[in-house]
C-alpha cells in the first residue's frame, strides 16, 4: 500500500479506512484498465472471440503481404510497355502509370501552357488555407485574395486578357475533376445555406420556389441533370451564342449539390433552440445579423459531418463528366486501357484512381473531425 | 377582510396614479394562440423605477404577458405603450422598443459558441455601432458589477447556471436598457445558486432600473417589489404591495395559490 504510507498517518483508522472526510483520490485498480484488460476483454473474452481475433489477424497479415508485395516489392517502375515490366517483375506495373503521368493530371491541356494549371493550384492552396485555419496571421487579407481566386483561376485556365486562349475542351484528367469539385463545393455551400434560409421563411413564395428546387434537384439523378446540362440548356440559349459545355456542367454539379447541402443545413437549423432567436431578437439585431452572428455559426457547426458528406459525394461524383464525353483522371485512365502497348492493366489503373480520390476524400474527412473538435465549446 | 370596497379602493388608487411618468401602459390588451385565449382584459401601467413582481399558476401568462411588452410575442387587441412608443407592426417601433427594453430568460440563452466577454460586445457593437475596444470596457465593467470579471474569456457551456444567468443579466444590461424584464431567473437554478442572482438582481434594483420580474421568490419580492401582480387563467386577478399581499390576500385564487407555494 505505498499510497497509504503516503498519507498522513492520522487520518488512517485502526482497520485501514480512512476517517470522514478525509478519502484522497486513488487510482483504479490495474485490473479494470490498461491495455492487457483492454485486450482480454476485447480480444479474448470466450472461446469464439479468441479463434475470431486470431482468424483476423492471419486473414489481415496474409492481404497486407499480398499488397505489399503486389504494389511495392513485385512491381515495375520503369519500362516502355507491360512487357517490358513483365520481364523484370510480375507485379504491379507502375511504368504504365509513370509513362501517362502528365495526361492523368492535365488531360489535354496544351504542353506550353502546363504551367498555368500548376500556378492555379499552387494558388488554389493559398486560396483555401485562410478559409480552412482561422489563426493564420493576416487573414482578413488573405481572405480577400481567397474571394477573389475563382476569377484569377478562370482567367489562368482559360486565357485571354494577354494569356493565349485554351478551350475547355482541352480541359481533361485530375485538373478537370479538381476544377468541377472546387467549383461545385464553393458555391454550393453558400447557395445551400439560402436555399436552407429560404426554405424556413415567412414569406410563402419565397418558401414555395426552395422547397421546390430542393425537391426537383433532389429528385433527378444527377447524371440526367448532366445530360440536360449538355442538350437541352443549349434550347434555352439564343442561337449563335456559345454557352460553353463546362461552364453548364458546373452549374448542374453546383445546383445539384446544393439541393442536398441545403437539407444538410436545414436538420443543423431546426436543432437550434428558440431562445437563441429570441435572445438575438431582444438585442435588437437584424434578420441577417442574427443569422450569420448567431444562428448560422452554431447550425453549420452540428451540419459539419453531413456538409463533409456531401462535399465528399460532389468531389466522386466528378467522375460522372464522363458521360457527356469529358475524360476526366478515370476517363484517362479509361481510355489509356486500349493502348495495345499496355494492354491488360486495368488492375494499376483503377488502384491508382482510387487511391488518388481517397487521399482527397480522407483528408476532407479528417479534416473535418478537427474542426468539429476545434469548434468544441462544451455545452 | 377580503371586503370588496377595499379591493376597489386599492384598484382606484392604482388607476389614478396612471400619468405622464408611466414608461410602460397597457391597455385592454389581448392575446390569443390559435383559438386560446391567453391573457383578457390586461390593463397594467408602469411607473419609470417601479419594481414589480409577477407570480401565478404555471400557464397562467405570465410569460407571454412580459414577451408581449418586447414584441417576442404579438398581442391582438388593446394597446402596449412603452416608453411613449406604441407597438404595432411597424418594425421601426418594434426597434426603438427593444432598444430600452433588456430580458432575461429561465434558460439563459446565451449564445454558446461567443465567449461570456463576445456574448456581452455582440449588442453594442451589431446594434449601436459602439466600437469594440469601448463595447469590451463597457462588457468588462458589467461583469464586475454581477462579479465574474475573470470569467470573460471562458464559454458559457463552462460556467455554473448561476454564473450563466448573471452573465445573461450583464448581456441586457450592455445595451443600456430603461426597463429590464426578468422570467423566472432562478427557477433553472440550483438552489445553492439562487441566491447569488437574486442577489444581482436586488443591486440593480438599488440603482433604479425599472424592472418587471416573475417569480415566486417571496423573499425577493417582498425586499424590492413596490407592487406584487398575481395572475391566473390569463387574467390579473390582484395586485398589492408585497406585505399587504402575501399577508392579506383579498382573492381566493390567491389565498389558494400561496398556500400552495408555502407548503411544498
Ligand atoms: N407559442 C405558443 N403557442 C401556443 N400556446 C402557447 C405558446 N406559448 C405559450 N402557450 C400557452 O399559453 C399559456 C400561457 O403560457 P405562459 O405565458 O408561458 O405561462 P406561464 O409563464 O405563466 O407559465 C400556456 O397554457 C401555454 O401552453
Ligand atoms: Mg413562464
Amino acid at each position: 500500500m505505498t499510497l497509504g504510507e503516503t498519507e498522513a498517518p492520522l487520518t488512517v483508522t485502526e482497520d485501514g479506512g480512512y476517517l470522514p472526510g478525509t478519502h484522497p483520490d486513488l487510482p483504479p485498480p490495474s485490473s479494470v484498465h490498461g491495455p492487457i484488460h483492454w485486450a482480454r476483454v476485447n480480444l479474448f473474452g470466450s472461446i469464439a472471440d479468441t479463434a475470431l481475433t486470431l482468424l483476423a489477424v492471419y486473414f489481415l497479415y496474409s492481404a497486407i503481404t499480398f499488397l505489399v508485395g503486389w504494389m511495392f516489392v513485385d512491381a515495375a517502375f520503369t519500362g516502355e510497355s507491360r512487357k517490358d515490366c513483365r520481364a523484370v517483375a510480375d507485379g504491379a506495373c507502375w511504368a504504365f502509370i509513370g509513362n501517362r503521368f502528365s495526361l492523368f493530371i492535365y488531360g489535354f491541356y496544351p504542353e506550353p501552357e502546363r504551367w498555368r494549371v500548376d500556378l492555379t493550384f499552387v494558388l488554389l492552396i493559398l486560396a483555401i488555407a485562410p478559409i480552412l485555419f482561422d489563426r493564420m496571421p493576416q487573414r482578413g487579407k488573405a481572405l480577400i485574395y481567397s474571394c477573389l481566386y475563382p476569377f484569377i483561376a478562370a482567367w489562368l485556365l482559360v486565357g485571354g486578357f494577354g494569356l493565349e486562349e485554351v478551350s475547355t475542351d482541352q480541359f481533361g484528367g485530375l485538373m478537370l475533376n479538381i476544377v468541377i469539385g472546387v467549383t461545385g463545393i464553393a458555391f454550393s455551400l453558400p447557395i445551400g445555406i439560402v436555399l436552407a434560409l429560404g426554405r424556413q421563411s415567412d414569406l410563402p413564395i419565397v418558401r414555395i420556389l426552395c422547397v421546390s428546387f430542393i425537391e426537383i434537384i433532389r429528385g433527378v439523378p444527377l447524371i440526367t441533370l448532366l445530360f440536360v446540362a449538355a442538350v437541352m440548356l443549349s434550347y434555352f440559349v439564343p442561337p449563335g451564342t456559345n454557352f460553353d459545355l463546362l461552364v453548364r456542367m458546373l452549374i448542374m454539379v453546383t445546383l445539384f449539390a446544393s439541393g442536398y447541402m441545403a437539407e444538410v443545413i436545414r436538420g443543423g437549423l431546426q436543432a437550434i433552440p428558440n431562445g437563441q432567436y429570441e435572445a438575438a431578437d431582444a438585442m435588437g439585431l437584424k434578420y441577417w445579423q442574427s443569422m450569420r452572428l448567431i444562428v448560422l455559426p452554431q447550425a453549420l457547426k452540428i451540419s459539419i459531418p453531413g456538409i463533409v458528406n456531401t462535399f465528399i459525394a460532389l468531389y466522386k461524383d466528378t467522375t460522372l463528366v464522363i458521360v457527356i464525353g469529358r475524360l476526366d483522371i478515370l476517363g484517362i485512365g479509361n481510355s489509356s486501357l486500349a493502348d495495345t502497348k499496355w494492354q491488360g492493366l486495368s488492375t494499376e489503373v483503377y488502384v491508382f484512381v482510387a487511391l488518388f480520390f481517397f487521399v482527397n476524400c480522407f483528408c476532407m474527412s479528417r479534416y473535418s473531425l478537427w474542426l468539429e473538435k476545434k469548434l468544441h465549446t462544451g455545452h | 377582510m377580503a371586503d370588496t370596497e377595499s379591493l376597489a379602493e386599492t384598484t382606484a388608487q392604482i388607476e389614478s396614479s396612471k400619468g405622464e411618468d408611466d414608461i410602460i401602459q397597457i391597455v385592454a390588451m389581448h392575446k390569443w394562440f390559435g383559438e386560446f385565449h391567453v391573457l383578457k382584459d390586461i390593463n397594467l401601467s408602469i411607473k419609470v423605477q417601479e419594481r414589480i413582481v409577477v407570480c401565478g399558476p404555471s400557464g397562467s401568462g405570465k410569460s407571454t404577458l412580459i414577451r408581449c411588452i418586447n414584441r417576442l410575442e404579438e398581442h391582438q387587441k388593446g394597446q402596449i405603450i412603452v416608453n411613449g412608443i406604441e407597438l404595432t407592426n411597424d418594425l421601426k417601433n418594434i426597434d426603438l422598443i427593444r432598444r430600452e427594453v433588456g430580458i432575461v430568460f429561465q434558460h439563459f440563452n446565451l449564445f454558446p459558441h461567443l465567449t461570456v466577454l463576445e456574448n456581452l460586445t455582440l449588442g453594442p457593437i451589431w446594434v449601436r455601432n459602439t466600437p469594440k475596444k469601448e463595447a469590451e470596457e463597457l462588457a468588462m465593467k458589467y461583469l464586475e458589477r454581477v462579479k465574474i470579471p475573470e470569467q470573460a474569456l471562458k464559454f458559457p457551456g463552462q460556467l455554473s447556471g448561476g454564473q450563466q444567468q448573471r452573465v445573461a443579466i450583464a448581456r441586457s444590461l450592455c445595451m443600456n436598457p430603461k426597463i429590464m424584464l426578468f422570467d423566472e431567473p432562478t427557477s433553472a437554478l440550483d438552489p445553492e445558486m439562487i441566491k447569488e442572482v437574486l442577489d444581482v438582481m436586488v443591486e440593480l434594483a438599488d440603482t433604479g432600473m425599472t424592472m418587471i420580474v416573475v417569480s415566486h421568490e417571496m423573499g425577493f419580492a417582498k425586499t424590492v417589489a413596490d407592487r406584487v401582480i398575481f395572475m391566473d387563467a390569463g387574467e390579473i386577478i390582484e395586485q398589492n404591495e408585497p406585505h399587504e399581499f402575501f399577508d392579506n390576500p383579498r382573492h381566493d385564487r390567491t389565498k389558494m395559490f400561496l398556500s400552495q407555494i408555502l407548503h411544498h
